[in-house]
């Protein structure tokens, strides 16, 4: 069993417009990298030229947003969700 | 589609990203592909100065359709045609009380059809909605925009669905399903609505007024800052005092008096933009306080659930615009916002929602601790009605006294009054 990240449509043109791709478990720097890997291109639409995550980019593991966890250290175990979300409006 | 698109844009020119500038047809798309960077809709100003002057604009009904060449659909409205317009009310009691010289009260708490400012953006992006073929139309919510779709989407015969937070108010509940509207209660707070709303909008074909659809959606805004210009006899405000939920609404209205001031409809003068927020949802009023460029979510805890948004998608550009503008933001208690809501509602006869409550109690800190000082002139925006939070209120603003059906214990009752007079 393996991780998986739901992959935005702004990003599928990338994925060759996969929804779901499968990740090895590690941190959400890991699952960049590894998406880099596959996907070339993936890791500058999600990070800024610091390598930090980009300002309109949310990202979640398990429905719970990074920034409340460990950020880019946050850890990935098998089985679990990562989405990846732009910013929305309100309310 | 696309073709009809470029052909028939009305006065609109393209969607761009806000971030790297990219242009992308003017589609249901709303993130640059490239940086997720948020897209606006670009105007061609040198046709719309050629037909929009004061006299053009006073001509036409009092909706804020008035400013129709400045609003993003292709063609004249078909939804919403009678939203806006809403009273600019001289509140001198209330500046008074806040030891103001000039106070005016823009009262959205009155928007035609649901009572709230979101009738402007959804006006808008059901009328562009329909322009781009959609039946179906959806919307993430705290509660106002949702009453909001639902109303304006029966009255367009448009099938709407609407997701909320669970723990919202019965009130704005109520006000959903009565239109018929479906509406999908999710068990998390807003943000893990809105998580939910971007994934179901990149897998249904559906107009997510404030997801694919916000470009257009969120320029219907400025509509409210168009009228407090026009209503002020064509000038700018010194100061404008904004809710900040997303912190849409305050850039926007920012962007109204640019516009205005750009096409020569009023005089520029210098103007302020002021945020306010909940002390238990204040991501952007934090990071301004502390003279940050950029916020930290927080989860909400606050009876101002309609600003409880605790990842603002404007956030970042809120900030911007209070720094460029010179203006502050600050944050207010539950305990503030149900004084302010009682001082706004006993000094000026209105009874706004709980986000009213956070602008007048915010307005009254920026003025005490002379942000906004005391001898100028501000505008506070009423953004929604406090018929639809009364939980909020109830039991904080006292009980009716219950007597017989008889004279002498109605002036028994006066005679105790005198004693010890209840309203002092």
């Amino acid at each position: 069993m393996a991780a998986k990240v739901r992959i935005p449509t702004p990003l599928r043109k990338l994925t060759n417009d996969e929804e779901v791709v499968e990740v090895n478990p590690g941190t959400i720097a890991g699952t960049i990298a590894e998406l880099q890997a596959r996907f070339p291109g993936i890791k500058e639409r999600l990070l800024d030229e610091n390598g930090g995550v980009r300002r309109f980019v949310n990202v979640y593991v398990n429905e719970e947003d990074i920034r409340f966890l460990q950020n880019q250290d946050t850890p990935v175990k098998d089985g679990d969700e990562i989405s990846i979300i732009p910013a929305i409006a309100g309310g | 589609m696309e073709k009809r698109m470029q052909s028939n844009a009305g006065f609109m020119k393209a969607l761009k990203c806000r971030e790297c500038g990219r242009e992308y047809p003017l589609a249901a798309t709303h993130v640059c592909e490239f940086d997720f960077g948020p897209l606006e809709v670009v105007y061609d100003y040198a046709l719309i100065k050629k037909s929009l002057t004061r006299a053009t604009i006073e001509s036409r009904p009092n909706t804020m359709w008035r400013y129709r060449e400045l609003l993003p659909v292709a063609e004249d409205p078909t939804v919403g045609t009678q939203v806006g317009f809403t009273p600019l009310i001289k509140a001198d009691r209330l500046a008074k009380a806040l030891g103001i010289r000039e106070l005016w009260i823009k009262n959205d708490a009155v928007n035609y059809p649901t009572l709230s400012f979101k009738d402007r953006v959804v006006s808008v992006a059901l009328s562009r909605a329909k322009e781009l073929g959609f039946t179906t139309v959806a919307c993430a919510s705290t509660g106002n925009l949702a009453n909001s779709v639902a109303a304006n989407a029966a009255a367009a015969g448009l099938k709407a669905y609407v997701f909320i937070p669970s723990d919202l108010e019965q009130g704005k509940i109520v006000n959903s399903l009565i239109y018929g509207a479906q509406v999908i209660s999710i068990k998390g707070h807003y943000d893990e609505v809105n998580r939910l709303c971007a994934e179901i909008a990149g897998k249904y074909g559906w107009a997510f007024v404030n997801v694919n659809m916000r470009p257009y959606y969120a320029e219907g805004s400025k509509s409210m800052g168009f009228e407090i210009m026009e209503q002020l006899g064509w000038r700018l405000p010194q100061h404008t005092v904004v809710p900040m939920a997303s912190g849409s609404l305050l850039t926007k209205i920012h962007k109204s008096y640019q516009e205005m001031s750009k096409l020569g409809l009023v005089t520029e003068t210098p103007w302020h933009m002021h945020g306010a927020q909940a002390t238990g949802c204040n991501p952007i009023s934090q990071a301004q306080k502390a003279g940050l460029d950029f916020f930290k979510p927080v989860k909400p805890n606050t009876i101002a659930k309609s600003l409880a948004i605790g990842t603002p998608a404007d956030g970042f550009y809120s900030l911007k615009v209070m720094k460029e503008s010179h203006g502050h933001a600050e944050d207010v208690t539950d305990d503030e916002i149900r004084d302010a809501i009682k001082l706004l509602a006993e000094c000026e006869g209105i009874f706004a929602e709980t986000a009213g409550g956070v602008t007048v109690g915010v307005a009254k800190k920026l003025i005490a601790s002379g942000k906004i000082p005391a001898k100028d002139s501000a505008v506070l925006c009423i953004t929604g009605n406090g018929l639809k939070t009364l939980d909020a209120v109830m039991g904080h603003c006292g009980q009716p006294r219950e007597i017989k059906p008889s004279l002498r214990e109605f002036e028994a009752l006066l005679a105790a009054e005198k004693q010890s007079p209840v309203n002092a």
